[in-house]
């Protein structure tokens, strides 16, 4: 263990060094492009064995780590924002085919308006594509997120790709304190990567990514969904292990202050962190208060968020992307589905905010604490999906 | 230069029952490569298309050799991501043999969608070899027009109509602008001279870094035609010089196969449905056109070779 200090990009870039993958194919974009020259400076330097592939698009970065994940290499990238979104078609690709890549993913929104700061609407876009989705708080997670994505990606009853996902300039180019293992612990932890059937076996030809019709997509499409179902039990042995190995351990979320709270935020990333802040703040006011930290969106972990969210008597559900369904955002549509079967449930307020890399402080949420307390008093809730930090 | 005999000798790695056309020209390119391969193991890689629907359709596979379809785009992006898994694993000691990486797209696959990441892997220099299986418009999908489909041909988004007469616009050039990246071997062949293609391939495999091969392939559904014409009409390609065989080897053209007495172009365009409507009197303007563009670019193509 040594303690670092670094930004986002910088403690990225050192996990995937530290990982030491087979390839990594990528392409430079703000505000990801610093995880893939440091991992070049890397490269350049010999302080890896990797095959650099400095792919001409994001589509090629993703199509190379199909073709290396399938010839049985151990593969990662990082991108962002349009990066990601001119990944999509290869990201369902990548995922349909089982193939445990690991991608370090800067959250910036999408164009139009083009815009280079944070939201999540990239990471959103691709929820569905079959990729697991962990989400960090800050620098420390998304270190401890990139080491234990490999680890899960690659569990035979997962062989999934993970995204582990940053927010752009918030987490990414800030400087923190993070604390780092060895190289050797890394190495050891992660073990060899072995693949049962991988192109490059001559003597045992395979035919990777045939055309599957009428008769066989469905049950492959279903082979691939039960993997995901596997994929929280896996998160938590891992998380667990990690935590008994390194002393930090992991969930599918993070209760803060959970225990007596009658009202809770629930968000994603880096605004967990300012949460708690206000959190803290509220309650010395008297306010029973609390932080829900989803760090898993993919898989969602229904059951288990269900049974934590629906002790509370309110929740407001902070979503930094929009869904265009007009019910809110991705984050607070998949919560209220999953309280839905809850023998108690809480009112729910969704807030959609941040968008654009739009700041979101400690005042606003101490405001969307107090606006709980209200509804809490009225037990209504007066407008379901609000805007906040907007000018309207 | 191949020997038939050995050729056969070396084995079919492309299974027959496969769910191509009868007379399909893509196959006989498939099957005439990996005999050119022959013992060298190859991994292939292949875009979505006529290629991958017919020879891939789950369970069953045609091909004894390792394949990977990835999607319509990034047949390069693909091989050259298990290319570069190949070299790792190699400096590792986990891979012993030599093995070579072979790419398979149509012309939509190669000239239109898939020509960034084709540009892209060139200039990363892949030890790759890119073969562009070009029967000239999306076939896979209904005969749609592509960058390749030459003038005047119809197509279904190029229809021959009352007012327009096929296709507008000339195919754009491919193996030039792929010549242009500077690669150490470019080349254009044609299944109908089989001892040209296999010794081209074998040339190009023998390569350390990214080659390419831009093989007419006859199409008798979209181009119109019996299927036991197949290597007929591509030898008219040929011998009209609309499809010269020649080849760009670290800078230095050749051509390979120079017809002893160049055939007029209606030759080869008359015995196609794609034509058929540029016969009519209003349109034999088009012909006399067609047969320009092909005398320059012919002129041009023999003062490339010194």
């Amino acid at each position: 263990m040594k303690i670092v200090a670094k930004t986002g990009n910088e403690i990225m870039a050192e996990a995937m060094r530290q990982v030491n993958p087979d390839v990594v194919a990528a392409y430079p974009i703000t505000p990801a492009t610093e995880v893939v020259q440091l991992f070049a400076s890397f490269v350049a330097d010999g302080l890896v064995d990797t095959e650099f592939v400095p792919a001409e698009s994001e589509h090629s970065a993703m199509s190379a780590c199909i073709g290396a994940a399938s010839a049985g290499g151990r593969v990662m990238t990082s991108t962002a924002s349009q990066g990601l979104a001119l990944m999509y078609e290869v990201l369902y690709i990548a995922a349909g085919l089982r193939l445990p890549i690991v991608l370090c993913e800067v959250n910036r929104a999408l164009s139009s308006p083009i815009n280079i700061h944070c939201d999540h609407s990239d990471t959103m876009g691709a929820r569905d594509s079959g990729w697991i989705q962990l989400f960090s708080e800050n620098s420390q997670e998304a270190y401890d997120n990139v080491i234990q994505a490999v680890k899960i990606a690659e569990h035979p009853e997962v062989l999934l790709p993970a995204m582990v996902t940053t927010d752009g300039f918030i987490i990414s180019h800030a400087m923190e304190r993070i604390e780092i293992l060895d190289d050797n612990e890394v190495k050891t932890y992660l073990g060899e990567y072995k693949p049962k059937h991988t192109l490059l076996n001559i003597k045992q030809p395979i035919t990777v990514g045939a055309l599957d019709l009428q008769d066989y997509y469905f049950e492959h499409k279903r082979a691939e969904i039960h993997s995901m179902q596997n994929v929280s039990k896996v998160i938590l042995n891992v998380g667990e292990e990690f935590g008994k190995k390194f002393g930090r351990k992991y969930g599918l979320f993070e209760e803060y202050k959970m225990e007596d709270a009658e009202m809770a935020i629930v968000a994603l990333g880096s605004t967990a962190g300012t949460a708690k802040v206000a959190c803290d703040a509220v309650r010395e006011k008297g306010l029973k208060a609390g932080v829900f930290k989803v760090r898993i969106f993919r898989p969602f972990a229904a059951q288990e968020i269900a049974e934590s969210l629906s002790r509370m008597k309110v929740i407001a559900v902070l979503d930094r992307s929009d869904s265009f369904s007009s019910q809110g955002g991705p984050l607070f549509t998949e919560i209220r589905s999953a309280l839905y079967e809850a023998k108690q449930r809480p009112l729910t307020v969704n807030y959609v905010y941040g968008l654009g890399g739009r700041d979101i402080n400690v005042e606003q949420i101490k405001e969307v604490y107090s606006d709980l307390k209200d509804t809490v008093t009225k037990n209504k809730v007066e407008s379901l999906v609000n805007y906040l930090g907007v000018r309207e | 230069m191949a020997n038939l005999r050995e050729l056969v000798r070396r084995g079919e790695f492309l299974s027959g029952g496969h769910r191509a056309c009868a007379g399909c020209g893509s196959t006989i390119i498939v099957r005439q490569i990996l005999a050119a391969a022959g013992k060298t193991p190859v991994v292939c890689a292949c875009a979505t298309g006529c290629l991958e629907v017919v020879t891939t359709i789950f369970p069953y596979t045609a091909w004894k050799v390792p394949f990977i379809h990835n999607a319509f785009e990034n047949a390069a992006a693909t091989i050259s991501g298990v290319e570069a898994a190949y070299k790792a694993l190699k400096k590792k000691g986990k891979i012993a043999e030599e093995i070579k990486f072979i790419a398979f797209g149509g012309d939509g696959g190669t000239y239109d969608i898939g020509i960034q990441a084709l540009s892209g892997a060139i200039e990363r220099g892949h030890n790759m070899l890119y073969v562009c299986y070009n029967n000239e418009a999306y076939m896979n999908t209904g005969i749609q027009r592509s960058g390749s489909t030459p003038k005047g041909a119809h197509t279904t988004t190029s229809p021959a109509g009352t007012v327009i007469p096929g296709k507008q616009q000339s195919r754009k050039d491919l193996t030039e602008i792929i010549a242009a990246h500077d690669p150490p071997y470019a080349a254009q062949a044609c299944p109908s001279y089989w001892n040209d293609l296999v010794t081209k391939v074998e040339k190009a495999l023998s390569f350390n870094g990214p080659t390419f091969i831009n093989i007419l392939q006859p199409c008798r559904l979209g181009w119109g035609y019996p299927p036991e014409d197949t290597i007929e009409i591509g030898r008219l390609a040929v011998d009209t010089c609309i499809w010269p065989i020649y080849e760009v080897e670290n800078g230095k053209y050749r051509i390979t196969h120079r017809p002893k007495e160049k055939k007029p172009v209606i030759e080869f365009l008359k015995k196609q449905e794609r034509f058929r409507h540029l016969f009519l009197a209003e349109n034999t303007h088009f012909l006399e056109e067609i047969q320009r563009e092909i005398d320059i670019k012919w002129e041009r193509l023999l003062a490339c070779v010194v």
